[in-house]
């Protein structure tokens, strides 16, 4: 290709991110842009990632010298389908990688579930964390107890978000909406629910020892100490390092003396299913069965229900944490039974099974919502080396439109408060300096008056 | 002496990339890689170089002597990573 290649990156969360620098890397040649529907970048990492889990942001100053300080456009404030048409970036840029994420959540499929006071956790967590899109959700903890269905990392992280103490949240940079609410939060006691048996929780060990280890708040695990022979079996045989670390620590919280004087309790009950969320007008309880863990016909171990007994847990807040789930793009190939963009190591395909010129996927829109920050980085070498293998075969056509002048025109058209990089240094410089005056790590803007404003120069009080 | 690596580690690799003497495990493509939920150091090949710190985006990566307290599992947790390990599966690996 004669002209320098340009690449639009859809999508500036870790797996965008991770994409541009290894583009970057491998091919320095190639003007990045990198589109992001939020007036900031790095996604789930400023997004997802726990207030209290500071060290884990600091990533953002690897993306950024991997890729802002490298050259790469940020166009922040841009939604793409909305803003833009699939169409139009085709027309500008020699390739379009789509890392749009899993943007949505899976759903329970038991009645009660949109009750009112029953919310996806993803909400809460995007809520506490300073999204704009949900800071007016309006989360009622005025209850003693709060139900958390689900044994994954965001279950443990919302956990702990409802049972840390006024002072610690205060040390975080949990959004400052949330900080009021959670500070005069009325829970006592998060009784978070695991579908299957303590082998089989999704936490990672780290996770679930961080829950073990909370000022003034006791936990318990009352079934943490036996495990069925099928999960032994399979723990003994094919258990993974993480697996047998979660048992151990498991049986170590069971036998556990309660803890006196602790102002607030998790309780981890495993081997439950909700079968529904019941109450009048909101939400008051969780009806529970118990499971057993078998091995399936293809070997598998899976949750069945123990017998038909049922049980209630009476609560006021039911956070729903069962995964993730992407959602279609317009105009661009979808997978409705796995949820992905369909693809070959990155490149998209067509529904004949050939791949689209030019589209590319990567992060949980192309393999699903699993893995962990890092696992992004190989999953976009893996991108990066299919579209540099394109580029130097010149297989990419030649984009009608290909100047950057041209699609800057487009979007100034489009969106008139489009925020650049340097439009994001002024919220980012903004928030840390707040955060000084306050002991924090920043002070985030949640709204997107504020943080346009912010971006374009102007100061808010 | 070694270094460990405590539970905020992201598994991004670039420790692995620098590590002089590939002590820091699963590697990618590894058979456990994939379910691990961090990597870990090997003490016994750990030659305390300090590589791995300066290239962990987390800083989540300590010196033995340093490890903050509230990580203060981490350094059995990494020894046993690699317990029951031949030394020739160590150095070969």
């Amino acid at each position: 290709m004669s002209r320098q290649a340009r690449i639009a990156i859809v999508g500036a969360g870790p797996a965008g991110a991770f994409t541009a620098a290894a583009l970057l890397r491998s091919h320095g040649d190639v003007e990045i842009d990198l589109l992001e529907r939020l007036p900031t970048p790095w996604g789930l990492l400023r997004g997802g990632v726990a207030p209290d889990h500071q060290e884990i942001k600091r990533l953002e100053d690897r993306f950024h010298s991997e890729t802002l300080a490298r050259g790469c456009r940020f166009l922040g404030n841009v939604e793409v389908g909305v803003d833009v048409s699939h169409a139009e970036l085709m027309a500008h840029y020699s390739a379009v990688i789509y890392a749009t994420g899993a943007q949505t959540d899976k759903s329970l499929g038991v009645p009660g579930e949109d009750l009112p006071g029953s919310w996806a956790a993803t909400e809460f967590v995007a809520w506490y964390n300073g999204h704009p899109d949900y800071r007016e959700l309006d989360f009622d903890l005025s209850a003693k107890r709060a139900v958390v269905i689900g044994n994954g990392n965001v279950a443990a992280d919302v956990t702990r978000m409802l049972t840390l103490g006024a002072e610690e949240l205060g040390r975080t940079d949990v959004a400052d909406h949330a900080l009021e609410v959670l500070r005069s939060s009325a829970i006592e006691e998060v009784v978070v629910l695991g579908r299957r048996g303590p082998a089989q929780a999704a936490f990672t060990s780290a996770e679930l020892r961080e829950l073990g280890r909370l000022d003034g708040v006791g936990l318990r695990a009352p079934d943490g100490a036996e495990l069925d022979p099928v999960s032994r079996e399979w723990l003994d045989t094919e258990g993974t390092f993480t697996a047998r670390k979660n048992v151990e620590l498991l049986s170590e919280f069971a036998a556990r003396p309660p803890q006196a004087g602790a102002a607030r309790s998790i309780e981890l009950r495993f081997l439950t299913s909700p079968v529904e969320i019941f109450g009048e007008r909101r939400v008051e309880g969780v009806t529970v069965r118990r499971n057993q863990i078998v091995r399936a016909e293809d070997g598998r171990l899976a949750a069945r229900p123990a017998g038909d007994e049922t049980e209630t847990i009476e609560c006021g807040l039911v956070l729903r944490s069962v995964g993730y789930r992407a959602v279609p793009l317009p105009d661009v190939p979808f997978d409705e039974s796995y949820f992905v963009l369909p693809n070959e190591r990155g490149r998209v395909l067509a529904s004949d099974g050939d791949p689209v010129p030019g589209v590319y996927t990567v992060g949980w829109i192309k393999r699903g919502p699993t893995g962990i920050l890092g696992t992004n980085k190989r999953d976009a070498e893996e991108t990066v080396a299919c579209l540099v293998e394109d580029l130097n075969a010149g297989t990419l056509a030649e984009p009608e439109r290909p100047g950057r002048d041209a699609v800057d025109a487009l979007l100034a058209e489009r969106n008139p408060s489009l925020v650049t990089a340097e439009g994001w240094r002024a919220i980012a410089a903004h928030e840390l300096e707040r955060g000084r005056a306050e002991d924090r790590p920043r002070v985030k803007l949640a709204s997107r008056e504020e943080l346009l404003a912010t971006a374009s120069g102007e100061q808010p009080q | 002496m070694t270094y460990v690596i405590t539970g905020s580690c992201i598994k991004d690799d670039s420790c692995i990339e620098v590590c002089p003497v590939d002590c820091i495990h699963p590697k990618p493509g590894d058979p456990d890689f994939e379910t691990a939920e961090q990597l870990y150091i090997d003490p016994e090949l750990c030659i305390d170089c300090d590589a791995c710190v300066e290239a962990c985006p987390v800083d989540a990566i300590f010196a033995e002597f340093e490890i903050p307290e509230r990580h203060d599992y981490a350094l059995d947790l990494n020894a046993e990573f690699f317990a029951g390990r031949s030394t020739i599966e160590r150095t070969a690996a």
